[in-house]
Order: C-alpha cells, then sequence, then structure tokens
C-alpha cells in the first residue's frame, strides 16, 4: 500500500510507550527492580471482582467476565516481591530517583509538569495487577518531538507501576509471576499523528532513542514495550497490547487497518443481505444428542467428559464467516478467539461452522443438525462444545460477535501475535476505570528539583550525532553511542582528556560488545572505573590494545587497578621481541613451515597483548619474515 | 465554613477559585500561560495544601494546579455528581434462613465515588444485593444500621447498643445475626459480645474487610459471604469472628470471640486464634468445623443478655524502668479496675510494688496478663511473682489482655465486691481462660526454615 492508500483509508495511528526506568528499587516498595527468576517460594490465589461503574451498575462485560471467572494464580518470589506487591501492605511513598527520571523525560519532550501530582488507581480486571488496579500517575502533559518537517505531539506521560509476567493462561486458570510487578515505569502516549505504518515505528525509534540518551531506562528484552492505536475512516481506535519491538509495528498495524476496512465491508454486505442490528438474528440449540456419536475428534473427547454441544443459528449469515479480515485470517477468527477468551475455551478448534471447507463432522452429521435446528440454506450454523457454563457463555458470546458485524469495528484491545495479524484480548474498558488512590497525598514538584533536573538535562541525542560527525566517530558507532548511557563519558574522554574520539568510541561502544562475546558482563564496570582507565591510557600508563584487557580485569576482579597491568612496551623494544621468540620457534619443530609468520605472531602476541597495539606488533613479524627470506 | 460552593479549599486556592467564580465540579479550561488543562474542579481535602486547584482531566487522570500560576480560568459548564448505589429489591425466598446484617460502620461493603474518592458505604440489603448478589442464593437478608463509627470509636455505649440489638433480634427469630464492623478494634467488641450476649441460640458473626470492596481484589465480599453462610448455616452458637484464612481468596476461619486477635496491621489474613485453633473454616461451599466442644444451634430464644460494664478500667503495658507513678495516677483518678500486661510469665519490676500495694489499699482489682500473648500467666515461679500476689495482683490464666480489659469493665460493671469480681474474672464463659493450651495452639512459623519454606511452597499463602 501506498501513502495515497493509507490516506483514502484514512489511516490513523498513535502510540502509548511503556519503558521501565533505571532505578534500583520498585515504584512504591523497597523491592530490588529488575531482578526476574521463574523460580518461586510461594502462590497466592485471588479472584478479580468487578466493582460499581459510575452508572452504578455492572458493566456487562466485566460482569460476564466474573462469571466464567479464572482463578489467578500468582507466583511469588521472596526476593522480588514483599507484602505491598501481594497488596497486604498500603504503598509506601513514590520512589523519588523514579519520579526524577519521568520528569526529566517529560522536559525532554518539551512538556509542562504538573505542579502536584496525584496517584491515581486504574483498573485492571485481567489479574495482571494483584490489586486489581494499577497505580500511576500523570507527571507532564502537552509535549512535541520533532519528526521529518513536522511535530508528533505527546500528550501525556505518566509514572506507574509495571504488572506482572503472564506464564499461562488456559482455561479457568491464568499464572502470573510476580516478580516485574510494581517495578517503575513511564507511559508516553502521542497523539493520533502517525499517517502510515512505517512513520509509527519510526515514531516510535525516536521516542525510544530520546529516553535512552539519559541513560536512566531499561534496555532488553521486555524493557520497553508498545501499545499501538489504529483507526480507519469510520473504523474504531483499537488498541494493539504490549507490541515487544518496534520492527513488528509496520506489519501489525498494516494488518489491523486492514481488518478495520475489511470489516466495515462486511458491515455493507450484512446491510445488502438486510441484516442490521435491529433485524439481526439467531438462535441456540442443544444438539449434544444428535452429535453424540459423532467421529470429529475434538468433539469426540470432549464428550467423553460428559460435555455438552450447542449450535447456534446465525440467519443470512451464509458464507460470511470466510470473509477474510486479516491475512489469512477471517472472520471466524474474531468469533472464536471471544469464544476463547470470554468463554475460557481455549482448546482450540473451540468452534466449527457451516461455511468452513475444512473437514470436521461428516457430511450426514451437518445435515441432521441443521435439519434439527431448521437452519435455512442462507444461514451459518457455529457449533461451540465444552461445559455447560462455558457453552452457555460462548453462544450468547458467538451471538454477540455477530451482531456486532453489522454495528461496525467492536471497541477492543487486541493482542500482537507473531504473524503480524493482532487478536482479540479483551473488551476495552469503560471510561471510569480511573479513580483517585486514597492511600498517598498528592505530592508537589518544587520549583527546587525542577530546576536541579533541568540543570542536567541531557543534550538531544540528534545534536549528540551531529557533533559525533563532526568528529569523524566511524558511521556504525554514531547512533548507539549518541544513545547510550555512557554519551556523557564521551564527552569528557574527548573534551577534558583530549583523548582521540575515534578509539573513544571504539572503547565505549564496541569494546562491551567484545567483552559480552567473552561472557563478560559490562555492565557490572562503573563509569569512575571507565574514567579512571582512559586517564590512564592518555597517561600512557597502558598501551590503547591494553585497555580492553583491563576493562576485562576491572569487571574480573571488581576492582582497577593499574599495579596488576603490565606497563606498556615501546613499539622500539618489539623488534628484539621478535627477535628472542624467533628464537625459541626455531628450538620446536614447525610442521608447515609456511605458517611461520603466523605462529611466531601469535606467541609474539601472548607475550605482549595489552602492552601494546597488535597491529603495529603483526607489520612488525611481517617484516622480520620477510627479511628472512 | 460549610461553603460547599468551594470545598475543602483554602488561602491562594480558595482565593484563585472566587476570582474566577469557579465553584467545584465546574467544566473548566484552567490556563498557566505555559499549559492549558481541560477538566473538572474537585474539591480539595482538608489536609491538603492551600497552594493547589484539583483538576480531573478528561483522561480520568486528577492534578493539582499551582494557584499562582492561573491566568484564566474559562468555565464551560458544571457537573456535580451525586453517587447512590443502585438498590435492587433483596430476593425473599421463604425456604432460606432469615439472617440480620447489623452495621457499627467500618465498609465491610461499599463503593467509591470515583470523583471525589470518598468512600459510600452500601448497606440496604439492596444496596448489598446490588454489590455481592451471590448473598441471596444464601438468605433472606434484612439489615440494621446501629451506628456508623470508624473501628476505633467504638466504646461502651456502642458495645452495649449492639448487644441488646442481638438480643432483639434473638426474639424475634432471626436464623443467625452477622455483625459488620471495622477490624481494629473487632477483637474487643468479640470480647464484649461473648460476654454480654450469653446462652445464643443462633450463631453471631462478626465481619470486616482489610481491603475496601471499590477494589476489585478486596476481601469484602468474600467475607461477606463467609459470614452470612456461617449464619445462616452453621451450628456454632457463638460469637465469632470470620475473616480469611489464608491471603488467598480461599476460605474464612471462624474465631472464637475471646481467643481471637488483630496480628498484622494491613493483611488480608491478619485474625488468629491465640493458644487455640479455630473453631471452624468456611468457604463458599462448606463450613468445616475444627473442634467439637463449640456450642450448638438451638431452637429456643433463651438469651441472656448482660450489659454491666465499668468504664473505669485500663490496660498497662509494661514497660522496663515503668515508674510507679503511671500507676499512682490510674489510682487518683478514680479507676477501678487494673489490668497489666506483664513481661514473660507476667511481670513487672519493683518500684511499682508501693503502687500496686496503694491500688490494693484502694480496693482497686489488679489482674495480670501477659504481653507475650502466647503463653499463661505463672506467678509462682519467681519470687517477684510471688511477692505480687501479696499484693493482690491476680494472674488471668491465658486471657488475652485485651479480653482481660474488657471482661473486667464487665464483672466491675455488676459488682464492686472484688471477690465477687474474681469469681467472675476467673470462670471463663466461652474459652477465654482454658485449662490447657494444646501444642497446635501456638504455630507461628518461621520463614527462611528450610521445612517451612517447603510447606508455604505447597500451600497457597
Ligand atoms: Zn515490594
Amino acid at each position: 500500500m501506498t501513502d495515497e492508500d493509507y490516506k483514502t483509508v484514512g489511516f490513523k495511528s498513535g502510540l502509548e510507550i511503556h519503558q521501565q526506568l533505571l532505578t534500583e528499587k520498585k515504584l512504591f516498595c523497597r523491592c530490588p527492580a529488575g531482578k526476574y527468576n521463574h523460580r518461586f517460594d510461594a502462590e497466592i490465589l485471588r479472584h478479580m471482582r468487578p466493582t460499581l461503574s459510575e452508572l452504578g451498575e455492572y458493566d456487562g462485560t466485566a460482569l460476564m467476565e466474573f462469571k466464567t471467572k479464572k482463578d489467578i494464580i500468582y507466583h511469588i518470589n521472596r526476593e522480588t516481591v514483599c507484602t505491598y506487591e501481594m497488596d497486604d501492605t498500603p504503598p509506601f511513598e513514590i520512589n523519588d530517583q523514579a519520579l526524577d527520571i519521568a520528569l526529566e523525560i517529560g522536559m525532554l519532550y518539551r512538556c509542562s509538569i504538573i505542579d502536584e501530582i496525584h496517584i491515581a488507581r486504574k483498573q485492571y480486571l485481567d489479574g495482571s495487577i494483584p490489586t486489581g488496579f494499577q497505580r500511576t500517575s500523570i507527571t507532564s502533559v502537552d509535549g512535541i518531538v520533532p519528526y521529518k518537517d513536522r511535530e508528533i505531539e505527546i500528550i501525556q506521560l505518566s509514572i506507574e507501576e509495571d504488572s506482572c509476567r503472564e506464564v499461562s493462561d488456559y482455561g479457568h486458570k491464568r499464572v502470573y509471576i510476580a516478580d516485574r510487578l510494581g517495578m517503575p515505569l513511564i507511559e508516553t502516549v502521542t497523539a493520533p499523528d502517525m499517517k502510515n505504518p512505517n512513520e509509527v515505528a519510526e515514531v516510535g525509534k525516536i521516542l525510544s532513542n530520546i529516553v535512552k540518551s539519559t541513560g536512566k531506562v531499561r534496555t532488553g528484552a521486555g524493557a520497553a514495550r508498545e501499545d499501538v492505536n489504529v483507526s480507519v475512516t469510520g473504523g474504531t481506535r483499537i488498541e494493539i497490547k504490549g507490541v515487544p519491538s518496534l520492527k513488528r509495528i509496520p506489519l501489525l498495524t498494516y494488518n489491523e487497518a486492514m481488518r478495520q476496512w475489511n470489516l466495515l465491508r462486511l458491515r455493507e454486505e450484512l446491510k445488502k443481505r438486510n441484516i442490521t442490528s435491529d433485524t439481526f438474528e439467531s438462535h441456540t440449540f442443544d444438539i449434544t444428542r444428535i452429535l453424540r456419536k459423532t467421529k470429529y475428534q475434538p468433539i469426540a473427547n470432549s464428550l467423553q467428559e460428559e460435555k455438552i454441544i450447542n449450535a447456534v443459528i446465525l440467519r443470512g449469515f451464509k458464507g460470511l464467516l470466510n470473509w477474510q479480515t486479516q491475512t489469512e485470517t477471517y472472520f471466524s477468527k474474531e468469533i472464536s478467539d471471544r469464544v476463547r477468551v470470554i468463554a475460557c475455551l481455549s482448546n482450540l478448534p473451540n468452534i466449527i461452522h457451516s461455511d468452513s471447507t475444512s473437514e470436521t463432522i461428516s457430511i450426514a452429521e451437518w445435515q441432521k443438525v441443521k435439519k434439527a435446528i431448521s437452519a435455512k440454506d442462507e444461514d451459518t450454523v457455529v457449533i461451540v462444545w465444552g461445559s455447560e457454563m462455558d457453552v452457555h457463555t460462548a453462544t450468547k458470546e458467538i451471538a454477540i460477535r455477530a451482531k456486532e458485524a453489522a454495528i461496525g469495528v467492536p471497541s477492543e484491545t487486541r493482542q500482537a501475535l507473531k504473524d503480524g495479524t493482532t487478536g482479540f484480548e479483551r473488551i476495552l474498558p469503560g471510561p471510569d476505570r480511573m479513580y483517585p488512590d486514597t492511600d498517598l497525598p498528592p505530592k508537589r514538584i518544587t520549583t527546587d528539583r525542577i530546576e536541579r533536573i533541568k540543570a542536567n538535562l541531557p543534550e538531544y541525542y540528534w545534536e549528540r550525532e551531529k557533533w559525533y560527525k563532526e568528529l569523524k566517530v566511524p558511521a556504525d558507532l554514531i547512533e548507539p553511542l549518541a544513545i547510550s548511557k555512557l554519551a556523557g563519558l564521551f564527552k569528557h574522554a574527548v573534551t577534558e582528556l583530549g583523548i582521540d574520539a575515534k578509539l573513544a568510541a571504539k572503547v565505549l561502544i564496541q569494546y562491551p560488545k567484545r567483552l559480552r562475546k567473552m561472557k563478560v558482563e559490562f555492565d557490572s564496570i562503573d563509569e569512575e572505573v571507565m574514567l579512571a582507565l582512559l586517564r590512564a591510557y592518555k597517561q600512557c600508563l597502558i598501551s590503547k590494545e591494553g585497555i580492553l584487557y583491563a576493562m576485562h580485569d576491572a569487571i574480573k576482579y571488581g576492582v582497577f587497578d593499574l599495579d596488576n597491568l603490565p606497563p606498556p612496551i615501546d613499539e622500539k623494544d618489539i623488534p628484539h621481541v621478535i627477535q628472542y621468540t624467533y628464537a625459541e620457534l626455531n628450538r620446536k619443530s614447525l610442521h608447515k613451515k609456511e605458517n611461520i609468520g603466523k605462529v611466531l605472531c601469535g606467541m609474539v602476541m601472548n607475550k605482549v597483548r595489552g602492552r601494546v597495539d597488535g597491529t603495529f606488533v603483526s607489520k612488525a613479524v611481517s617484516k622480520f619474515i620477510k627479511e628472512l627470506k | 465554613m460549610g461553603d460547599e460552593s468551594y470545598k475543602g479549599y483554602k488561602g491562594k486556592a480558595l482565593d484563585a477559585l472566587k476570582n474566577f467564580d469557579a465553584l467545584v465540579w465546574s467544566d473548566v479550561v484552567v490556563d498557566t500561560g505555559k499549559a492549558k488543562y481541560k477538566g473538572i474542579i474537585l474539591p480539595r481535602s482538608e489536609t491538603a495544601d492551600q497552594f493547589h486547584v484539583v483538576l480531573k482531566l478528561r483522561s480520568g487522570y486528577n492534578i493539582g494546579v499551582l494557584a499562582d500560576s492561573i491566568k484564566d480560568i474559562q468555565i464551560n459548564g458544571r457537573k456535580e455528581a451525586h453517587y447512590k448505589i443502585p438498590e435492587k429489591a433483596f430476593p425473599y425466598d421463604p425456604v432460606k434462613p432469615n439472617v440480620k446484617l447489623l452495621g457499627t460502620g467500618g465498609t465491610i461493603a461499599s463503593r467509591l465515588d470515583y470523583r471525589t474518592g470518598a468512600v459510600i458505604p452500601a448497606f440496604t440489603p439492596g444496596e448489598l444485593y446490588g454489590s455481592v448478589p451471590e448473598l441471596a442464593d444464601i438468605c433472606n437478608l434484612e439489615t440494621e444500621k446501629l451506628y456508623g463509627v470508624f473501628s476505633e470509636n467504638m466504646a461502651p455505649e456502642q458495645w452495649i447498643g449492639t448487644a441488646i440489638a442481638i438480643g432483639k433480634e434473638i426474639e424475634k427469630g432471626v436464623q443467625g445475626i452477622v455483625v459488620g464492623h471495622g477490624t481494629d478494634t473487632m477483637h474487643h467488641t468479640a470480647a464484649a459480645l461473648s460476654f454480654m450476649v450469653q446462652n445464643s441460640p443462633v450463631p453471631i458473626v462478626m465481619v470486616g474487610s482489610q481491603r475496601s470492596s471499590d477494589r476489585p481484589s478486596s476481601d469484602a465480599a468474600l467475607n461477606l459471604m463467609h459470614s452470612v453462610k456461617t449464619a445462616a448455616e452453621s451450628d456454632i452458637a457463638e460469637v465469632l469472628v470470620c475473616m480469611f484464612g489464608p491471603t488467598s481468596d480461599e476460605y474464612g476461619l471462624l474465631h472464637r470471640g475471646t481467643r481471637v486477635r488483630k496480628m498484622h496491621s494491613s493483611y488480608r489474613s491478619t485474625f488468629r486464634t491465640i493458644g487455640e485453633i479455630p473453631v471452624a473454616m468456611v468457604s463458599r461451599d462448606k463450613i468445616t468445623p475444627l473442634r467439637t466442644d463449640y456450642k450448638q444451634r438451638r431452637s429456643d430464644k433463651m438469651v441472656k443478655i448482660n450489659t454491666a460494664f465499668e468504664e473505669k478500667v485500663s490496660i498497662v503495658y509494661y514497660y522496663p524502668n515503668m515508674k510507679p507513678d503511671i500507676i499512682d495516677s490510674l489510682i487518683d483518678n478514680g479507676y477501678k479496675g487494673i489490668v497489666i500486661a506483664g513481661t514473660g510469665l507476667g511481670h513487672v519490676n519493683k518500684p511499682l510494688y508501693p503502687a500496686l500495694k496503694r491500688a490494693q489499699e484502694k480496693n482497686i482489682a489488679v489482674y495480670m496478663t501477659v504481653q507475650t500473648l502466647w503463653g499463661y500467666v505463672q506467678m509462682y515461679v519467681y519470687d517477684t511473682g510471688r511477692d505480687m500476689m501479696e499484693l493482690g495482683v491476680i494472674p488471668t490464666a491465658n486471657m488475652l489482655p485485651e479480653v482481660a480489659y474488657i471482661k473486667l469493665g464487665w464483672a466491675l460493671g455488676q459488682t464492686n465486691d472484688l471477690e465477687l469480681v474474681k469469681k467472675i474474672m476467673l470462670t471463663p464463659i466461652n474459652g477465654e481462660i482454658t485449662e490447657r493450651e494444646p501444642s497446635n495452639g501456638y504455630l507461628i512459623y518461621q520463614g527462611g526454615i528450610p521445612e517451612v519454606e517447603e510447606f508455604i511452597s505447597k500451600h497457597r499463602k
């Protein structure tokens, strides 16, 4: 699809980016942040109960979810979870370190900072937070980030606690592990200013780079997660939840736009067939007896466990369950998803239907069913099986989803699937899910605090990039360095210590990668040590080559100690080392004479590694060999 | 002040609002020059400062805007919120038992005013049916609001009133009584009712919640279901406290009113039977007795209500280096009874002796309990104990300090004759003193020990 095509369908998309902050502790308790472990010591069981909505009534969907309720199990590890996350202790005061980072990022987005922040509770009934709500607070609003020749509006930035990680969700049981729960993160919400799928990913990248450039956010798997809102003209704002990587955004948003477009076309088709939300007709029948002896495995297996079978007639729907919605995805999937999530029938396939061409129950059985329930040629029949309670919920849900097709694109949150399509996740929560947290008082953001943060704001990463280009930093290192938390150190090394920019970039960006390959965790080295090391290099106490080895040792032994390092060797001494190494080599017998250069070079390097530049050694050895001949 | 138009605002924030005639609940755009905020002006909490105006933004978030920074407030209307819990008639089923819920305060069922955060209690049968419809599967429910006080404000007046109300309900023939109560002093009230309401033919079940019912993970609904089920169906005709067993939504415990104590400031499973095991477990499906020695449900109405109470009674929590003036001041202020929570087996230091002797001379009843909560007072083991008994201090075996306090007030309310008081104090009415502590009556498993951790890993917390 071209930009023009996206304009035609009225593609609009906005982002909600969740980014974990790099703090030592969690947001509202003093548990360590960022320690993940699937091992657990204890389990807790909870049920989430819908509370009364603003209008004083239970939201229909919430109540339905409650009726087909899930046992929510939390896995608790005592190292990472205290009684706060279990919702058995009230919150402690907000983590100031986290709040500072949130304010800093708000300033980088050129937002207005809120004078007095109020903690709110945002309800989640899926169990992902044991309290049933997330503590969250707006810290800044109304910002902008430059993009191409325009500006993308930042609606708001809030600081909030992270939720549990889902371990499994099957039938009536959902399991979460609570280690991530309560970690501080920020949610950045943009206006729906992006006009095609690539723009969404590009803007996501800019936002991500801005926050990374502070050096105060977590990186790596799961540290940043995007919710993407997509709508097309006439469609509905759909939230695709928890996209784990920016790279997946274009395909997902494309598919979602396509889905909405196709659902709108489906509505037109229904209109042609005179099916509207008023004329929509469906009926449910118990057909357990008719299919009692079926050989179709999914149903036959279920019947052994005393389950029931129902059929739902969708009047006039013939063929429409095969209506394409997304890439290789059809309208029947919309129904199956609802049945899986809301009726908890997780075993797939969980429905079969008369539009299907794949083999299900036999033709004779279909005929028997259709006859028994008086299905006409123009109808579609959907069959669902399972426990009585679940099937009851499922048949209602099948009718609800089919009827919604005559209305348009239903409001819901959708999950990002691996194949780039989206799947139903939940009905969109109502607007009244926010309420004040009575456990914590409002907190004033003082002018002193704002001034202190402002004074230490990092430059924008694009400004850094510009400077790096001037310094002739290798192209592939420019972006990684600009968003690295070592960017400040780089600046110091170059401007204060007078270290060559190319070398400094290499040391700060490439060496950590090399160390990781050597299975040494670079993150455990602190900036002070790196600074001491660069200073030692500058004072010629270690060689260029020696820096990597010094880093290695500093991480391995936990300290940087000059005395532990061999002093650098003057390049003038190298010919001498080559000379006596050659003498050693002559005493041994070499299998392949032609390899002599390589072997000699290796032996010399073993003696001088880290004390002199490697390329100088190899050149000197080549020269020596040449002179031998 | 009473001015609802600017509810909670004072000082600079009030000035700013008045300046623009912006009443609370106004739908406004607040312009600070730097930013424009669209939202509704909310009332301000009385305890918050005078510098900020609270706005509920369209997104549902609340923020405080510095009053000094406000350049303009544009008013687009007013949306005052009035909240009511929806009432749905509680269904009546002639086959189901009748249960009466007496309310004393606390928020066993409530909903939240989403705009202000104020908690609105749900209390009428209709409101309760609206929030916990499952109750109708158990019984026919009637409710009566006796008081609306926080737990810490419960006092003899309320204990007496509740006991009398219970007596009346039993006279009327209900099959069970539930008393909704704040959790902080639920064990004090449970003890008071255990003494004031004797020989009840039906269960009297006290219940509360540790997490208010406006939260999706609240324990309120399940506690309410458990307590109503106990009142309607159990054959335990005693004063019981019904609260979560584990922190998980699994089952409740029925604690004897004289042996129960709140043991954690915030945990759901905060109530524990001390020195004994609970009477029973209760889940949504069944009631499982853990003991057999409870008083059985009867069909008569022969309840005895005795609401005598002397208020001049105190608990003294002993600490090292306590000075006699603490005891002296009680004597000088006309106290008639003192319960000491002593160290170890029931000790205080020697400097208190003269004061205790004075108390004895002034005919003040002094009783000894242990601040260890578990275990018996034993004043024969050391000389100090024997000395104290000489001074008229009477050991109360394994009566809990709070229970001894309530019982002493109740006993002194009936008579000034200290011999009679002693007889009342030391004759157990319903388990406040037990002859023996079973080996599983004291179980505080210590975290970290391998076998305990193994146990925890196998059973839900
Ligand atoms: Zn914690």
